[in-house]
């Protein structure tokens, strides 16, 4: 009973956008894909909760109706082939509705040809680097200051004071909206995970190997993920930030980057 | 009949030396399979409740962003802790327990057929856990690496790595012992009218789960002795700086570890297989195509082990195999669902504790099911692993599957254990307050997953703050709910405070072990018994 209350609770919350700002389903996404994603899953949601309806209906009608209480003799079948055809080939039918568009989904996922630019991507403990591959321009992001003071045990500042609370870093990866990105991924020490809800990718660095994915940014803005692999004591203090921009927005970024790159080699005499 | 058992019971008891050993001598030379069972029991609630508080440190500082109570450093350990003794220490020896005590009983044997591999199969778990609760206190902590023991993350450990290694190597090799005994007592030692298919259910489960046991229990011991020689003797099987493959390590844990997820739930869909049909006073619906359904899983479960490895870059292909593979396990526990449901149909039900928390478990199991099938969607996985929503599923199925059909099999059982029965209002005290504090920890978990929070973190962002906090309190509640069930249910009746149970409490249970008096004499069955044409009942 407490199920099917939390299950209709759940079909409400997530059936309605009104509550959408409480964020109890995935995001939509600013992506082909992650809006893909999310529609699937929530095909898949639904199909769940048709099966669920039956299933928990016949079993609540039974509770209900087939007591001892109540008098029922029990009846004395102990099998039947007809039934457990059934149960057998519909599920089967339901999932080859459901493996198809998946398939069909992971598939362009996984298709990293022809990007407009490449990022690579490495996970250090605990923070991430970022390198614009054929550009110069390449720097570490960590968790920004603000958050990395307030998380300390005792710091005696209220979480909900700072802003974006460890969600922040000092310098975002910065990529323009429209472009197809590739992302290289890779670590130097444990494996990691890059993950961007809102872009729907998640994949992980690992040390020795270099794992590609992709995305296309379609709204500019700023979108937030953390580390999804369990990398040691601060796992929680690696986030990503993503910051989408128009493309002129992005070049005049990008002129910008590289001509400090220029300035600190010239002033250090090395390279990055 | 019974008669003739509890008789020759008589005559024993009427010279001493057949009895148990008295004081520490029965405990520690146990044979009795008995013994060794409760033995099993009693452990597995120990580390249960080890386990529970390592639990309730995590939700304590989750209850609210920001750091109260322990460093990451801590809380790492003891997410790991945590899923070490749950696993390891409390559900598998839990169902090692019940098969010890029940198993010779439903196939009419006298014992174990190895009674002294069982007492070192049982007498290995205490030192492996001692070991592994001592690394607590070494210098760099317990493992904080996951249970999962990631390299290269688990080759930073401090002091505590090799003891880690050598405990799972331990619980393994009690695991393994324990299996055999299993296999060898089945296959030989059923009273000769119990054929195959006329074995109880419960039986035919832990038969499968015995052979699962077998097969990937010596491959995690492998992969852990790789990561042993990667640390100690300068191999580099996972480390990619020496040519080896930090992923290789994940293949093969999941290829124990995904067998492992079915090893802790096969003996408990045996349990509702048999508390259902009692309750329901009807015989168990489509008993061969369990037997087969539960085959199939177990064959299946070992082609989907990279499922869990969605996001490590396998090629796409690989990806869609495990996907279909894992999608393709939905089918024979959907029969099983179903034949549950279809055994209460037109049944004549009444609901006392066990069938409760069996019923519980088909609802709240089934739920886990669902979350199980939208994470084998590999895009929809991109989403959800490594998230909250992935913590919400395995518990449903980890909490809520065994141990839901734990509690529904000591309460369906402990009368024949004990010889007394428990307090019926006390049981639906805890069966319906454990229920919904379940719910309350979990099942806002779904929504912290779907939201994007990721596991194993010690601290959030404020957006996760309403829902880790309703979390924390369900939390506390289940847990006060098994500190009741502790004292209120299990202490009573394990010093025989109660109605005293008849033979058979359970007006439509079937099997023979209700043959036997309550509480079950120290030696049963010592002549094979005859059995009538089901093999539910002796006739002589």
């Amino acid at each position: 009973m407490i199920r099917k209350i939390s299950a209709a609770v759940l079909a409400l919350l997530v059936a309605g956008d009104v509550l959408a700002d409480r964020a109890v389903n995935m995001p939509r996404g600013i992506t082909e894909l992650s809006a893909e994603t999310y529609q699937i899953h929530m095909i898949i949601f639904w199909w769940c909760v048709a099966i669920a309806v039956v299933v928990f209906g016949a079993m609540i009608y039974s509770i209900i109706n087939h007591r001892k209480s109540k008098g029922v003799e029990p009846a004395t079948f102990t099998h039947s082939m007809t039934a457990e055809v059934i149960w057998t080939v519909i599920p089967v039918i339901i999932l080859l509705i459901m493996a198809v568009p998946s398939a069909e989904l992971m598939i362009k996922l996984e298709d990293t040809r022809d990007p407009d630019m490449t990022v690579v991507v490495t996970g250090y403990q605990w923070k991430w680097h970022y390198a614009y591959q054929g550009e110069d321009v390449a720097f570490y992001s960590s968790l920004a200051r603000a958050s990395a003071t307030a998380r300390r045990r005792g710091s005696g500042i209220d979480p909900e004071s700072v802003d974006n609370y460890l969600l922040d870093v000092d310098r975002p990866l910065v990529v323009p909206r429209g472009a197809k990105v590739r992302v290289l991924l890779t670590s130097n020490d444990v494996v990691h995970a890059w993950w961007v809800p809102e872009l729907a990718i998640k994949k992980d660095a690992i040390p020795g190997f270099v794992n590609e994915t992709w995305f296309k940014a379609e709204v500019a803005g700023t979108y937030r993920g953390q580390c999804a692999e369990l990398c040691g004591m601060d796992h929680g203090y690696m986030p990503i930030v993503v910051e989408v921009l128009e493309p002129d927005a992005f070049q005049a970024w990008l002129a910008n980057e590289k001509g400090e790159a220029t300035a600190v080699a010239s002033v250090t005499g090395g390279d990055r | 009949m019974s008669t003739t058992v509890a008789d020759a019971h008589v005559d024993h008891d009427a010279h001493d030396d057949h009895g148990p050993a008295k004081g520490w001598r029965r405990w520690l030379y146990a044979t009795n399979h008995k013994d060794i069972g409760t033995m099993y029991l009693v452990f597995s609630l120990a580390m249960f409740f080890f386990g529970g508080a390592m639990a309730l440190v995590i939700r304590s500082e989750l209850f609210q962003p920001g750091l109260q109570f322990v460093d990451p450093a801590f809380f790492n350990q003891m997410t790991t802790m945590h899923a070490l003794i749950m696993v390891f220490g409390a559900v598998m020896p839990a169902f090692v327990g019940l098969a010890n005590w029940m198993i010779p009983m439903m196939i009419g044997a006298p014992d174990m057929a190895l009674p002294r591999m069982n007492n070192w199969s049982f007498w290995i778990l205490p030192v492996a856990f001692g070991i592994l609760a001592s690394t607590l206190f070494m210098p760099g902590g317990a493992p904080a690496s996951g249970w999962t023991m990631y390299p290269p993350l688990v080759l930073q450990t401090g002091d505590a790595f090799p003891f880690l290694i050598f405990s799972v190597h331990l619980m393994g090799l009690s695991s393994i012992m324990g299996a055999i005994n299993v296999i060898v007592t089945i296959i030989n030692m059923r009273a000769p009218d119990m054929t195959l298919l006329k074995m109880p259910m419960f039986v035919w489960t832990w038969l499968i789960t015995a052979y699962l046991l077998i097969a990937v229990m010596p491959v995690l011991a492998g992969a852990v002795t790789m990561l042993l020689t990667d640390q100690f003797f300068g191999t580099s099987f996972f480390l990619a700086a020496g040519g080896g493959d930090p992923v290789m390590f994940q293949h093969i844990f999941w290829f124990f570890g995904h067998p492992e997820v079915y090893i802790m739930i096969l003996p408990a869909f045996g349990i509702i297989s048999a508390i259902v049909p009692a309750f329901a006073r009807k015989r168990l619906f489509g008993y061969t195509s369990m037997v087969y359904a539960t085959a199939s899983i177990a064959i299946l479960s070992f082609i989907v082990w990279a499922h869990h490895m969605y996001t490590t870059g396998m090629p796409v292909t690989g990806q869609l195999f495990f996907m279909y593979a894992t999608m393709l396990i939905a089918v024979p526990t959907g029969v099983k669902i179903f034949n549950w449901v279809a055994t209460m149909w037109r049944g004549s039900m009444t609901f006392e504790t066990p069938m409760l928390w069996a019923v519980g478990f088909i609802f709240v199991f089934t739920m886990g099911g669902f979350t199980g099938l939208i994470l084998a969607m590999a895009p929809i996985d991109q989403q959800l692993q490594d998230t909250y929503y992935v913590v919400a599923h395995f518990h449903y199925v980890l909490v809520a599957g065994s141990l839901f059909a734990m509690f529904a099999g000591v309460y369906f059982w402990g009368p024949k254990w004990t010889g007394v029965m428990y307090s019926e209002t006390r049981g639906k005290i805890h069966f319906w307050l454990s229920l919904i504090f379940f719910n309350v920890t979990f099942f806002p978990m779904h929504f912290l997953g779907l939201a994007g929070m990721p596991r194993r973190y010690a601290d959030y962002p404020m957006q996760f703050a309403d829902f880790n906090a309703i979390a924390s309190i369900g939390a506390f509640g289940f847990g006060l709910m098994q500190v009741y069930f502790f004292f209120f249910v299990v202490l009573p009746m394990m010093r025989g405070q109660g109605e005293k149970a008849p033979q058979k409490p359970w007006e439509g249970a079937e099997g023979l072990e209700w043959e036997v008096p309550s509480p079950a004499p120290w030696h049963t069955f010592e002549t094979p018994p005859k059995l009538d044409a089901t093999a539910t009942r002796v006739i002589g």
